[in-house]
């Protein structure tokens, strides 16, 4: 109980929040199809049918939240650390890409059970650079790191699409004269196990809930978390208690991305099995919003990205049945992050009556120190 | 591809692009330096861009409206407000963390034009776009004429937009507000200043200017629309604010240095760069405006000092 209330920011409305949230969405969202002249309740129906419509269709959902999951608890660290981590999208293509590289490379050469486990190394390693570079532009020079990740998001599409089209191109497109720019097929040692075919899923979803209790247990069980936390809420104070905050700042940044590239090796190693042109596009930002829509709590995210899971895989049955644009979703999931930040006022407004009221009955108004769920951020 | 042109033809034509293709940079910046000056920092610019650039293309192609330019270009001055509004609601009412709220309205508006662009569009469309205007006289200058006076007309409202902006906050009562809000919201407050529609208003007027930065885009400059055409011009006008430290003046140096790091790919094809014999890969040039974004950044740090006092932070009367 005691947990479960801490989780909730302390206010048990704060978990209504999110869920009104993606209703008030789905409410307009309803609107736009209208407009659209489509039905929305069928093309809400055919959502849910595409979601769980049936066993295998389940299964697909939670394959589709493995990624979102890791970027989502990768941005709980860096949101609790103040760090507005905008770069997840660009962390897990290099991820991908780092995994693509190193599996096509020596894949066959490695025992079946490394071979996997070092292209995910990979993935992680080619992460954290991404990761790593804003934070340290932030914590040593001041770069706004939103600014600085939504470019390193630019560039490292960039990047992919040069190593795509030339040196990582798959031979055989050369051979061919198609030059579809995509990466070589990763050898069969590196892929990740199916676990209930003829579905996808895979055994990344294990990867993906271990990490986010992992991440759990960093920032509430460990001091390195607690002074990643402590940098999130204020950094003067952090600073004055001996905290060295440009390391954290970085370091926040750095687990970010590392499980945001994660992520995207996971993708590969378990899903697509190649990188091809358009490979994750969209995931960073979903995971984004499903960290918020967790209230920046890995355990919450794991509810939060098995929702959008559904969203997004229901959204494809509905641009099949209904024709309704799959960008739809890009409108949902913009309309829940500003429903979400809106509310957070109410949330807070609560918690200060609440402490007002607390310190009224103590006559101890200085001792009481009101909750404030979100990151102090900047 | 040169043709019977001469070199300096060609540098002069480059020339003139790079003067084009600061448009869109120079409204979005030119309205983020407002709001940032009254103390919002308003990251959704690319969405309102791409919601601007969708509805004025939408106004004039005969897919669409089948009307008049101008009346595009309202249209889309009119939808950026819209969606500048919505800005303000969330970040002057609700008091949103402004980072976070920035990238809900980008998500939206980039949402929102790919799916009436799917729906009511379905693929590509070219429209007859804004067209140049000749200056009279100074056209025929050489050199001058041909790369500043034979612009479309939305590239003249740009650049005339630097000065009257540069008026507008430092000779102008609306714009003593402006920055008083911006610098210290409780003593303007106590002066009698309504803190919140001074920021509604700035918030407002950066989405009109967005809305016409997107329209720049697609009816004026490249006259087509796509997914996502703006591809983070938006993210870098912003940047632009923080490079040119809230100075109109600065932020239009900067919004032509951007253009020039845009327009690389053009250079390096008319001037027929090669490295070790291979000309460059295009995704390497295209790559140049976001490093030189972030490199801009790092020497732009100094900046902090001059920053608005109060930018990010919500007010809320009666707090002490």
């Amino acid at each position: 109980m005691n947990t479960a209330r801490k989780w909730l920011g302390g206010d048990p409305l704060a978990a209504f929040a999110p869920i009104t949230a993606v209703l008030l969405a789905l409410a307009l969202g309803a609107v736009l199809l209208l407009v659209l002249g489509k039905n929305p309740i069928d093309a809400y129906a055919s959502m849910v049918d595409g979601a769980f419509g049936s066993d295998t269709r389940l299964l697909n959902t939670i394959t589709r939240a493995i990624p979102l999951l890791l970027v989502a608890v990768g941005i709980c660290i860096a949101f609790r650390g103040g760090v507005i981590n905008i770069g997840a999208e660009g962390q897990l293509f290099v991820g991908a890409i780092s995994a693509t590289a190193v599996a096509v490379a020596f894949g066959d050469t490695l025992p079946p059970l490394i071979a996997p486990l070092i292209a995910l190394l990979a993935g992680l390693a080619g992460g954290t650079i991404w990761g790593i570079i804003p934070g340290f532009l932030k914590a040593r020079f001041a770069v706004n790191e939103i600014l600085s990740t939504v470019m390193m998001n630019e560039i490292a599409v960039q990047l992919l699409f040069f190593l795509l089209s030339g040196p990582m191109i798959d031979p055989r497109e050369i051979e061919l004269g198609t030059r579809i720019p995509q990466s070589a097929p990763l050898p069969e040692a590196t892929w990740l196990a199916r676990l209930l075919p003829p579905s996808r899923l895979h055994t990344g979803v294990f990867i993906a809930l271990v990490m986010a209790v992992v991440v759990y247990l960093l920032l509430w069980r460990t001091p390195v978390g607690y002074r990643i936390r402590a940098v999130g809420q204020n950094r003067d104070a952090s600073r004055y208690a001996g905290i060295s905050v440009p390391f954290y700042v970085t370091l926040a940044l750095a687990l970010s991305g590392a499980l945001a590239g994660l992520a995207g090796a996971v993708e590969v190693t378990g899903l697509t099995h190649r990188m091809v042109e358009g490979f994750g596009v969209g995931l960073g930002f979903s995971g984004i919003v499903v960290a918020l829509f967790g209230r920046l709590h890995p355990i919450g995210a794991v509810p939060s990205a098995f929702l959008f899971g559904a969203l997004l895989t229901g959204a494809e049955r509905m641009q099949r049945a209904l024709q309704v644009p799959s960008a739809t979703m890009t409108v949902l999931q913009g309309l829940v992050v500003l429903f979400v930040v809106s509310s957070e006022v109410w949330v807070r407004r609560r918690a200060a009556r609440r402490a007002a009221q607390l310190a009224a009955a103590t006559q101890h108004a200085d001792e009481v120190v009101v909750f404030e769920p979100s990151p102090a951020g900047k | 591809m040169i043709g019977e042109m001469t070199l300096f033809d060609v540098l002069a034509a480059a020339a003139a692009l790079t003067l084009a293709m600061a448009t869109p940079y120079l409204y979005a910046a030119l309205g983020e330096v407002f709001a940032q000056r009254s103390g919002v920092l308003n990251l959704g610019v690319e969405g309102i861009m791409l919601m601007g650039a969708f509805s004025a293309i939408y106004a004039v192609s005969d897919k669409g409206l089948n009307a008049g330019p101008v009346a595009g270009l309202l249209i889309a001055v009119g939808v950026g407000a819209l969606m500048g509004l919505l800005a303000a609601v969330i970040n002057v009412t609700f008091q949103a963390q402004q980072g976070i709220s920035g990238i809900g309205i980008t998500l939206l508006g980039l949402g929102m034009s790919t799916v009436l662009f799917k729906a009511l569009v379905g693929g590509v469309i070219t429209v007859q776009g804004i067209g140049q205007v000749y200056v009279p006289l100074l056209s025929d200058l050489p050199v001058v004429g041909p790369i500043f006076f034979r612009q479309n007309a939305l590239v003249y409202g740009a650049f005339i937009l630097v000065p009257i902006s540069v008026w507008v906050l430092n000779r102008t009562g609306w714009g003593l507000k402006v920055r008083a809000v911006g610098q210290n919201p409780k003593a303007a407050d106590a002066m009698g200043v309504n803190v919140a529609r001074v920021r509604y208003q700035t918030v407002i007027l950066g989405g009109m200017l967005a809305g016409v930065a997107g329209a720049s885009l697609s009816i004026a400059l490249t006259p087509v629309f796509q997914e996502n055409m703006t591809e983070g011009r938006g993210f870098i006008a912003v940047a632009l604010v923080y490079f040119g430290a809230w100075s109109p003046w600065r932020v239009m140096l900067g919004a032509l240095l951007f253009s020039a790091a845009n327009n690389l790919q053009i250079w390096a094809q008319i001037l027929d760069v090669r490295v070790a014999g291979a000309p460059i890969p295009p995704n390497l040039l295209i790559m140049v405006p976001y490093v030189l974004t972030i490199l801009v950044l790092v020497f732009a740090r100094q900046r902090q000092r001059i920053e608005p006092a109060a930018l990010t932070k919500p007010f809320e009367r009666g707090e002490n």
